[in-house]
């Protein structure tokens, strides 16, 4: 049997789904859980990762960790994985993720693939499938001549059962070393939306040149709203500014995989294509029959967006808050 | 003071990926070759910060099969970039090989002041090599930043993170930097600059000169596939009251998603 670290993330105290995910999974591996708890928000979160399946957390509850800083994560992430004597390590390709585990590999000497949609557990040996080109195509990652194995996986690749709580973890508070700090974060300015990171949502709504300008972006918001969806958009309309790049789906903005992608206006250039084609349940709302988004799509509907949407909206209105 | 710029080549956004029949990799035949999207921002940040730091020399670098990833350097040599030095390194190294080789190329080049890269290279998709080579240079690192702002001593920048929210990050330099979409415009080579891109002389590194020993490789790919066939799209016609209707029973009762 082997130990398994999980990264734990937190947002407004609690679990999110993703680490729920990994420890799942992590439990069902038959192997050791220890999560890695960082930050006062964990304090109150931590006995959440004893109910998805972790054995042991360590607990640091330090308010230095309440803000993400690459250099001070290194270090103690590095020390965790070191104390709990883990051979592998598990994380979410989140914002700090994909920033602090590269570094990480790079000083303990560990092997790190990130953007997992599966991993493969066979005894010692650990595979990870992969998409390659934003999912052009996909390829299995293998560790080579690596003690150590982070993998980085993409949100909800992986079912989630509701929380155990007759299960619970021992948690040993812990203080890692901290290094000389050459960054600073100065101040921490939150979006204007609550909702989920497009790649962390399970609902994406996306939208294009076909809802005409930027003011078009309305009847998907709406849409959104009552589904609690994430609104995303295409490179076309991210360049002529209509949205933030934030927003931006497709191979030079982000990767998504929700369960459902409704693409509105969207003619489906290869590069957006790559971007979302992983998702599992695909509509597309174009006037242009020939687009090639319907090649994509499960469910398509040629026709206006303008008269569609507000309908779908209202219609999505009495069906869901019954 | 010399700035550097980590650059890589990667197949054009609008290729359609091909897989080779023993699936060891993506089959070369026919792709167009550019310069990663986003290493343009970090490209026109180096630039920008030369003009404003008298002094202040960019080195663009990369590490890749010679023969086509020098193309690239000519590119960031023609939008500004004063010298260039390639890494001559097989095609399937991985990040943590291509990083200990950029490490100890800019080292031997006596360090760098900034390093600018872009925030991730579009075909592997890791977001590994910049961390990697900040770690291995002992130097801090913002990824994923949108705003620079540059004193001798220190570099204040904005890094983007989900949800629109935005890190407001200070670091002592030397300070690695990853840029996203939306930091800057990138130029286009002017024809005097893609002239003397030409003519320059371009530093050649062999990969195997470094001192790396290759059985520290970490990750190897295999089992290349392309993503199954969609089945046909199902088209939902009849007036818009139906179609909405039918898209909603769709969602709800067949794929269950809602």
């Amino acid at each position: 049997m082997s130990k398994v670290l999980v990264f734990a993330e937190f947002q407004n105290g609690n679990l999110k789904r993703s680490s729920q995910e990994l420890l799942q999974f992590a439990a069902k591996s038959g192997n050791q859980v220890v999560a890695l708890a960082l930050g006062s928000q964990a304090a109150q979160g931590s006995a959440q990762a004893g109910h998805h399946g972790a054995n042991e957390v360590f607990l640091a509850k330090d308010v230095a960790f309440d803000s993400y800083n690459p250099e001070l994560f290194t270090a103690a992430v590095s020390e965790a994985i070191q104390k709990a004597g883990a051979t592998l390590v598990l994380a979410s390709t989140s914002s700090t993720g994909k920033d602090l585990f590269p570094r990480v590999a790079a000083k303990i000497g560990a092997g790190v693939v990130s953007d997992g949609t599966e991993i493969i557990l066979l005894g010692e040996d650990v595979k990870v499938k992969k998409p390659l080109y934003s999912g052009k195509c996909f390829a299995t990652a293998q560790f080579e001549n690596a003690a150590v194995k982070i993998v980085l996986m993409r949100a909800n690749q992986m079912p989630v059962a509701p929380a155990d709580t007759s299960k619970s973890a021992a948690v040993t508070e812990q203080n890692f070393a901290k290094p000389n700090l050459k960054t600073l974060i100065k101040e921490i300015v939150k979006g204007a939306s609550e909702k989920l990171d497009l790649t962390e949502a399970n609902i994406v709504i996306s939208g294009g040149r076909g809802l005409k300008e930027a003011g078009g972006f309305k009847i998907l918001n709406e849409l959104a709203e009552v589904l609690g969806a994430t609104v995303g958009a295409s490179r076309a309309v991210v360049d002529a500014g209509w949205v933030g790049h934030s927003m931006q789906v497709g191979q030079t903005g982000k990767t998504v995989a929700p369960s459902l992608y409704i693409a509105v206006g969207i003619s489906g250039a290869i590069q957006h294509l790559a971007g979302m084609s992983g998702s599992k349940v695909i509509v597309a709302i174009n006037s242009d029959a020939n687009a090639p988004i319907f090649q994509k799509a499960t469910y398509g509907i040629v026709g206006d967006a303008f008269e569609i949407l507000p309908k779908l909206t209202e219609e999505f209105k009495k069906v869901l808050h019954h | 003071m010399k700035i550097f710029v980590c650059i890589k080549q990667v197949p054009d956004t609008e290729t359609k990926i091909k897989i080779l029949p023993d699936q060891s990799g993506i089959d070369p035949t026919g792709i167009k070759w550019v310069m990663n999207p986003y290493d343009e921002y970090a490209v026109e940040e180096a630039i920008k910060f030369k003009e404003k730091n008298a002094g202040a020399q960019v080195w663009a670098i990369t590490s890749g099969p010679k023969a086509r990833a020098v193309e690239a350097l000519r590119t960031a040599l023609a939008m500004g970039a004063d010298e260039a030095i390639v890494i001559n390194a097989p095609e399937n190294i991985d990040a943590y090989l291509t990083a200990k080789g950029l490490a100890a190329a800019i080292k031997a080049e006596g360090g760098a002041h900034l390093i600018f890269t872009g925030k991730l290279a579009i075909d592997n998709n890791q977001s590994s090599v910049p961390q990697m080579v900040a770690e291995f240079l002992e130097m801090p690192h913002t990824s994923v930043v949108s705003k620079i702002e540059a004193t001798p001593e220190n570099v204040t920048v904005e890094r983007d993170v989900e949800g629109g929210s935005k890190e407001i990050v200070q670091m002592m330099t030397p300070a690695l930097i990853t840029a996203n979409k939306g930091l800057n415009m990138p130029r286009y080579a002017s024809l005097p600059g893609i002239m003397k891109a030409k003519k320059k002389v371009i530093k050649e590194i062999e990969f195997s000169s470094l001192g790396i020993a290759a059985n520290e490789q970490k990750i190897k790919y295999t089992g290349y596939t392309l993503p199954a066939e969609k089945p046909a799209v199902k088209l939902l016609t009849g007036d818009v009251a139906s179609q909405v209707t039918q898209l909603i029973t769709a969602l709800r009762d067949e794929a269950k998603v809602l």
